[in-house]
């Protein structure tokens, strides 16, 4: 791992596929070809391999990490993988293919910039590849490869991969969302076009998988449009002994979208209250400004009532607040969403309780047509819903800011997660009365 | 390339405090796990950067084995005052009095021993989080956890029933007697470590850099040759885990990659003087981290194992 020159970006991938189409397989692939891996990994690697391998190495035993998994050859949960080239440093997350996992891959891909949905070459599209492209988009992911894997057993045949991508690129226009889609035909087993060019393909002429990691435009990923900053931890430090932080009233917190500056109006919402940002503190010193997605400490003119759940944002393109919403939800647990039951919702930095009133529809991942009215949700299924809040939510849509816009469900009692929410845009924005703030 | 960027060590910065952040906020009694070591040096800035000015609202909690290099000892206690922090610490010895962990026949290393003290420490004082500062980057199994880690009430980690973690969006849910493991530094590499320690100046204890050590050489690694028994009436800590007439012993400039404790630690021979010579040390390495630890080579699902039953 060359380290002399630090990389400055991080890009975040998340691989996903169905079962056997060498997720796992394709990662230890570029951990292994990118000279990411120790010796005493590669070792474990080859004593486990007279075990599982029949002798061979299996790249796949470097996710696959538990038991289990290395016994039944699959992939359990999420694995998070580390590493870096001279360009750029990587996190991926290999997420699991089977069907009733599918809630981990929503799990690894809602932080990603990226995603790498596999296809097998031999089997194509199937209902899994859909289901997969459909939540990358659904999440907001702007980055998609297809990587048509195992090409060498259809004999490296371009019209195998034009007919998979003709079939993709069919269906891609009802999904919508991504800035960039690349189909990559390769062989990850044999690591043809992962991190080197494959001799196999000279009729593909586009980047091997490694150099459109390293490549891919991710600096405007960030939403630095309109200022958003939910308050997380009210910071008083109360210190009777030190009278300069006796006052010190901060409001601590992670920038979810936007840019704030010293000086500049805000709105503190629910309450509605226009003041000014005093001063943009941070342990290492006071800013001008500070942006998505930082951390910092906001004080402001006026000592109003703020505290955590709370958002404060710009007097510009003002969220929606509502208690009444529509999302799109996917569905996490063994239990299946009941209506009319009552569940715990965190939405930013607070928990509130919620009803959903209505299952509207839900997606056949055959087709990804919506079927109206399916009574309830199961595991893995993703539809639109009703919900109601008892406390209205100050929020954005989804698709304009996926950290206002999201929120998860918490079954109350065994606490257990059991959805993921994408808001719907709000119907009107909130209409603060915009007195100035005054005693 | 916009001006608004951050390099991926501010970007996993901003992240474990926004995760410091939420457990200040959500849990009623969360304790904070320092053990002088590298990883959790970084949890004390953090949780500086995540509270300041205010004190950092949680206590700190170690568990010492009683095999412990007394350096790491000293700066963990120096560390803890200059904070202004509540220390509380937790020994296998006193487990023992207490009855609450017995010693493992034949069995010299107490790392598995922490974990009752561990359990019983956080009953104890009614801890309902724990932060440590546990990467996924250091083996298989922790490259399976989650930021937010569920343990039920009796301290059990369940893998194969871990609650999805989507966007930035914890559930830190428990029930009486549940508590939860939060690890902020679970993106962070080893590399990220030691660049987040030079970047922001971090003292480190002195094991890290090389130094002049007795060790032998036991199951492939160089181990430290344990400090001599003195007190005659008190049988020997380290009985066992002394190198054996036949046993190589030599002096040798080393220091320690990763820190256990003395029985676990393996040293690795090195000439690094300074933070800048441990990077390029760690990034010229061709073994992991945790090749270094004995703890670790029981099997290939030793921290598996360890995890189900509580460790950290």
């Amino acid at each position: 791992m060359p380290h002399t020159q630090h990389p400055i970006e991080l890009l975040r991938f998340n691989t996903c596929g169905s079962v056997d189409d060498g997720k796992s397989t394709l990662i230890g692939r570029l951990l292994y070809d990118s000279k990411s891996l120790m010796e005493d990994q590669v070792e474990a690697l080859e004593k486990s391999a007279d075990i599982t391998g029949g002798g061979q190495i299996n790249l796949a035993n470097l996710t696959d990490g538990l038991r289990a998994e290395r016994e039944q050859g699959i992939t359990i949960d999420v694995a998070y993988r580390y590493f870096a080239t001279p360009k750029r440093k990587f996190i991926v997350a290999d997420t699991p293919g089977h069907v009733q996992y599918t809630r981990n891959m929503v799990t690894g891909a809602s932080s990603a910039n990226l995603s790498i949905v596999l296809v097998d070459a031999r089997q194509g599209v199937i209902e899994q590849t859909r289901r997969h492209t459909y939540i990358a988009a659904l999440l907001g992911i702007p980055h998609l490869v297809i990587a048509v894997n195992k090409m060498d057993l259809v004999d490296w045949k371009v019209e195998r991969f034009q007919e998979i991508r003709d079939e993709i690129e069919d269906f891609l226009p009802k999904l919508g969302g991504f800035h960039d889609v690349k189909f990559i035909p390769m062989s990850a087993l044999n690591g043809d076009n992962v991190v080197d060019t494959s001799k196999h393909t000279p009729w593909y002429e586009g980047p091997c998988l490694l150099h459109h990691l390293e490549n891919v435009h991710i600096a405007s990923d960030w939403n630095f449009g309109t200022f958003r900053f939910p308050v997380q931890w009210v910071n008083r430090p109360n210190n009777p002994t030190d009278h300069s932080l006796h006052d010190f009233r901060g409001l601590s917190g992670q920038i979810a979208s936007g840019i704030v500056r010293k000086g500049q109006q805000v709105v503190v919402l629910p309450a509605g209250i226009k003041t000014t940002v005093k001063d943009i503190w941070t342990y290492d010193g006071s800013l001008a400004e500070a942006f998505c997605p930082q951390s910092a400490t906001l004080c402001l003119e006026h000592d109003i009532d703020i505290s955590r759940g709370d958002m404060i944002v710009g007097l510009e393109n003002l969220p929606g607040r509502a208690s009444d919403f529509s999302a799109r939800v996917c569905w996490m647990n063994q239990r299946p969403l009941q209506t009319g039951k009552k569940y715990f919702l965190k939405h930013t930095t607070q928990t509130v309780q919620a009803v959903v009133t209505a299952v509207e529809n839900k997606i056949n991942f055959d087709t990804l047509e919506t079927m109206d009215a399916p009574g309830t949700l199961a595991m893995n299924d993703i539809g639109g819903i009703k919900i109601r809040t008892a406390k209205p939510l100050v929020f954005d849509g989804y698709q304009s800011n996926r950290l206002t816009g999201s929120f998860i469900l918490i079954e109350q009692g065994t606490n257990l997660t059991v959805g993921a929410g994408m808001l719907a845009p709000p119907l009107e924005a909130v209409k603060p009365e915009y007195s100035d703030f005054a005693i | 390339m916009s001006s608004y960027h951050l390099d991926h060590l501010q970007y996993l910065e901003t992240e474990a405090i926004h995760v410091m952040r939420e457990v200040a906020a959500e849990f009623e009694r969360p304790a904070l796990l320092f053990s002088g070591g590298k990883d959790s040096i970084c949890l004390l800035r953090l949780a500086e950067k995540a509270f300041r000015p205010s004190d950092i609202p949680m206590p700190f909690l170690n568990v010492e084995t009683g095999h412990e290099f007394p350096e790491l000892i000293e700066f963990r206690d120096r560390r803890a005052k200059e904070l202004g922090a509540k220390l509380i610490v937790r020994t296998v010895d006193e487990a023992f009095a207490k009855g609450i962990a017995h010693p493992t026949p034949g069995q010299v290393s107490r790392n598995q021993l922490q974990i009752p003290v561990l359990l019983a420490a956080i009953e104890e004082f009614q801890f309902d989080c724990a932060i440590g500062g546990a990467r996924r980057d250091e083996e298989k199994a922790r490259a399976k956890e989650r930021f937010f880690s569920f343990r039920d009430s009796f301290g059990q980690w369940d893998p194969k029933n871990q609650r999805p973690e989507i966007w930035n969006l914890y559930n830190a849910r428990v029930n009486p007697g549940e508590n939860m493991r939060v690890f902020p530094l679970s993106n962070w590499t080893e590399m990220d470590v030691w660049e987040y320690i030079k970047k922001e100046k971090l003292e480190v204890p002195n094991i890290y850099f090389s130094h002049e050590r007795e060790c032998y050489r036991k199951g492939g690694q160089w181990l430290p040759v344990p400090p001599p028994h003195t007190d005659a009436t008190k049988p020997d800590p380290y009985a066992g885990a002394r190198p054996k007439a036949n046993d190589t012993v030599k002096k040798m400039v080393c220091r320690v990659r990763t820190i256990a404790d003395m029985i676990s630690t393996g040293m690795i021979e090195s000439k690094t003087e300074t933070i800048d010579d441990i990077i390029a040390e760690v990034s010229a390495a061709r073994v992991t981290e945790r090749g270094t630890r004995a703890d670790d080579k029981a099997s290939e699902a030793a921290m598996e194992d360890r995890k189900k039953a509580g460790y950290f």
